[in-house]
């Protein structure tokens, strides 16, 4: 029954022709621009940046074009495979090389290399006094490459190779400042706690593997009925794991805020706007598993509230404006996360939010890159304030890209947050009210947390005009170029309208249908969507009130406060999520490794040494018969002789 | 007369050419000792052939005679060229070979 059930969700998968056979220059691009870049050195630096940004809007013309095509096509024909050459085949393993274009790949290849375009121009302004540039460049469209490769793939195979890709050009770039301690060690973070969650990605893909001899997708959700329903929720909590190490969700939350030490235009592409994202991706892609099992999408709708509390509630205490800004994107990813928990309702939804988020989360990282840039590379908003006249593009930019996150009416945020906390609300029983509540308080925390920013970054007192630059001189705020501005511009045209496009008549919803399954309406709730809707208002209505009248109205101090109530001290300390790990696992890791240390320096080499100091001092003391006088050897012989005789007659006589 | 009283005979001396390898230090007295005992071996290999009335102990004793000859050359010629050098012919002075 699920069996059959299962198989005719599934669309037919054709052989790629026309344009669509061109996916492969998606791949190729970026990663020729990236081996063009780390292969040439030093002579590329003058024209690199500009290979860099080349590549990459290649791609995306060709994802356009590919995108243009399929949407000429019926529904039922637009999942398409292109298979580039047999890539693994040792026994029983047979893995293409195979690219799977369908609607849901696709959206991830606009909005990669979409958004990644813009973000590789505004780079060409930001980076441009940084002599790092071409490396930069060549990481970036390493980071492009290896996330197209992990949307693009048609089997696990590849999407492993992709995620542990855009893991280390996210390694890289947290590190790209090689000469910051703090940089080199949070990019050692974001790779570790990404290890832990890889491990549980392998994990799943072992278990598909075991079970179904195949790690195709087509194949492998063809067959996922046939799998025992314990095996099911195994898998789909082991890819849940795997989501969240690499999206920042509970409990590997950690490194990314960390991961902020890297440069602005890395933040909002790999750690806002599409590598974070690829949990979502994860999930939606493997939806017809999740479908199968009720308790799998329950553990990740559970996840993702939990993360969109913590993001929300952190993201109110920090003055460093980058960290807010990562803190909100853990919580907005978490919405994501608990929209594919909700299963059939919310897939759709997720995406939608997630490519709303893409944009405007995208726009407020670049616009807090501007503003950094106009203040000497100080991220304290302390020291900020009053900017909105020195920099208006960067204030209008950003202030769309901050009502589309707060959900005001008719922006993105609006259309995408509200319909995820409608279907979350619509759950039966606890469940709704929880998951309901919990996304609405955090969405009056977020507009909390936003409005608090706006106004130590762009209104009141200009507290920089006391203060000096790290050289000594005066801060000068002042425009970006038109590389960094016209980018802002286009994200908050998209973080206005998109929402609006996206989910108007379940456009986007219709879209991913081949890939997602027909959206399911919610059935009908304890609360009536107009309530839900207005709910969310006031709650957003009162959070921006709290944040004037704690923030906006009164002045703030430049120093941090030290004495603070114990709410805050908690949120300041990411609500001791590095002091648990440092305890729980740390701590006790390092004990244990000292423990094998010992035993290995004192049990194995002991066994191995001491059996080795035995033999050698025995035949030290063994040498000593050795004494050079002849007949000390005559009567050894004698001795012998003596003694084989006895033994002789010994047996003889007494046996 | 019995046969044993050869055999004793053959004991006794095979004893003081073994006392006499172990206690003295002269080379030439030592090499006289080996071939005592030697001696006293080949006379019990031909009583015990006269006893059992077969011929391959005396064969056997031809044997040792052949190698003893052999040993006598090679040995003395080593003593000979350890006295030039060494000035010495005692045993214990040729001690160098040792831990």
């Amino acid at each position: 029954m699920i069996d059959s059930l299962a198989a005719a969700e599934l669309p037919e998968v054709l052989p790629a022709a026309g344009t669509a056979s061109l996916a492969w220059l998606l791949l190729a691009l970026p990663a020729f621009g990236a081996l063009v870049l780390f292969v040439a050195g030093r002579r590329a630096d003058r024209w690199g940046h500009l290979l860099g940004v080349l590549t990459v809007v290649a791609a995306f013309v060709v994802g356009l074009l590919i995108f243009l095509e399929t949407t000429g096509l019926d529904a039922g024909q637009r999942t398409r495979e292109l298979s580039l050459y047999r890539w693994i085949d040792v026994g029983g393993l047979n893995v293409d090389f195979g690219l799977r274009i369908d609607p849901l790949s696709l959206t991830f290849v606009l909005l990669i290399t979409g958004v990644g375009a813009l973000i590789h121009i505004y780079s060409v302004g930001y980076m441009s006094h940084d002599p790092g540039r071409r490396r930069f460049f060549a990481q970036l469209n390493l980071f492009v490459a290896a996330m197209l490769v992990l949307v693009l793939g048609n089997n696990f195979v590849m999407l492993y190779l992709g995620w542990e890709g855009v893991g280390l050009a996210s390694y890289l770039l947290i590190g790209f400042y090689q000469d910051r301690p703090s940089a080199a060690t949070a990019a050692k973070k974001a790779f570790l706690m990404n290890r832990v969650g890889d491990v549980g990605l392998a994990l799943a893909i072992f278990l598909i593997w075991l079970n179904l001899g195949t790690l195709q997708y087509s194949q492998v959700f063809a067959n996922i009925g046939k799998v025992g329903p314990g095996t099911i929720v195994a898998i789909t909590v082991l890819l849940l794991l795997g989501a969240c190490g690499k999206s920042g969700q509970f409990p590997l939350q950690a490194w990314l805020p960390d991961a902020m030490e890297g440069p602005t235009p890395v933040s909002a592409l790999i750690h806002a706007a599409t590598m974070v994202t690829a949990g979502v991706y994860l999930i939606a892609r493997t939806h017809p598993i999740y479908d199968l099992t009720e308790t799998g999408r329950l553990i990740v709708a559970i996840i993702g509230a939990i993360t969109l509390m913590i993001g929300a509630i952190i993201g109110c205490a920090y003055d460093d404006i980058k960290k807010v800004l990562a803190y909100s994107t853990v919580s907005q990813i978490g919405y994501m996360i608990l929209a594919v928990g909700l299963g059939p309702v919310g897939y759709a939804l997720g995406i939608a939010h997630l490519l709303a988020h893409g944009f405007f989360k995208a726009g407020l990282f670049l616009g807090a890159g501007s503003v950094m840039h106009a203040m000497d590379d100080n991220v304290d908003m302390r020291r900020y304030g009053g900017l909105a006249r020195h920099m208006p593009i960067t204030f209008v930019t950003f202030g769309l890209g901050y009502l589309a996150l707060i959900g005001f009416p008719f922006l993105s945020g609006y259309f995408t947050k509200d319909a995820i906390i409608e279907a979350a609300f619509a759950r039966p029983g606890w469940e709704g009210w929880v998951f309901g509540l919990a996304a609405t308080v955090a969405a009056g925390l977020t507009a909390f947390y936003m409005t608090r920013l706006m106004f130590m970054t762009f209104f009141g007192e200009k507290r920089w005009e006391h203060l000096e630059t790290r050289d000594g001189g005066h801060y000068h705020p002042h425009e970006s170029p038109a590389s960094m501005t016209v980018p802002m511009i286009v994200l908050a045209v998209g973080s206005v309208f998109a929402g609006f496009l996206l989910t108007q008549g379940h456009v986007l919803a219709n879209w991913l249908t081949p890939s997602l399954g027909e959206l399911q309406e919610a059935p009908s709730s304890t609360l009536a969507p107009a309530a839900v809707t207005t709910l969310v208002l006031v709650s957003a209505a009162l959070g921006v009130l709290i944040a004037y009248l704690a923030v906006g109205r009164r002045p703030t101090p430049v120093e941090r406060p030290a004495h603070v109530s114990f709410p805050v001290q908690a949120a300041r300390r990411d609500l001791y999520a590095n002091a648990i790990n440092e305890a729980v696992i740390a701590t006790p890791g390092t004990w244990l490794s000292r423990f094998l240390v010992y035993l290995d320096n004192r049990g194995v080499d002991g066994l191995v040494n001491g059996t080795a100091a035995l033999l050698g001092g025995s035949s030290g003391r063994l040498r000593r018969l050795q004494t050079g006088f002849v007949r000390s050897y005559a009567l050894t012989m004698l001795g012998g002789a003596v003694l084989v005789v006895a033994a002789l007659l010994a047996v003889r006589f007494v046996a | 007369m019995s046969p044993s009283n050869y055999l004793l005979l053959s004991a006794l001396l095979f004893t003081i050419g073994a006392v006499g390898v172990l206690v003295r230090r002269n080379a030439i007295v030592v090499f006289m000792c080996i071939e005592l005992m030697l001696n006293a071996v080949n006379l019990s290999l031909v009583t015990f052939a006269r006893i059992h009335g077969a011929l391959d102990g005396q064969v056997m004793a031809f044997f040792v005679m052949v190698v003893a000859a052999a040993e006598v050359v090679v040995g003395l010629a080593i003593i000979m060229s350890i006295f030039r050098t060494r000035r010495t012919a005692s045993v214990d002075d040729a001690n160098l070979l040792k831990y």
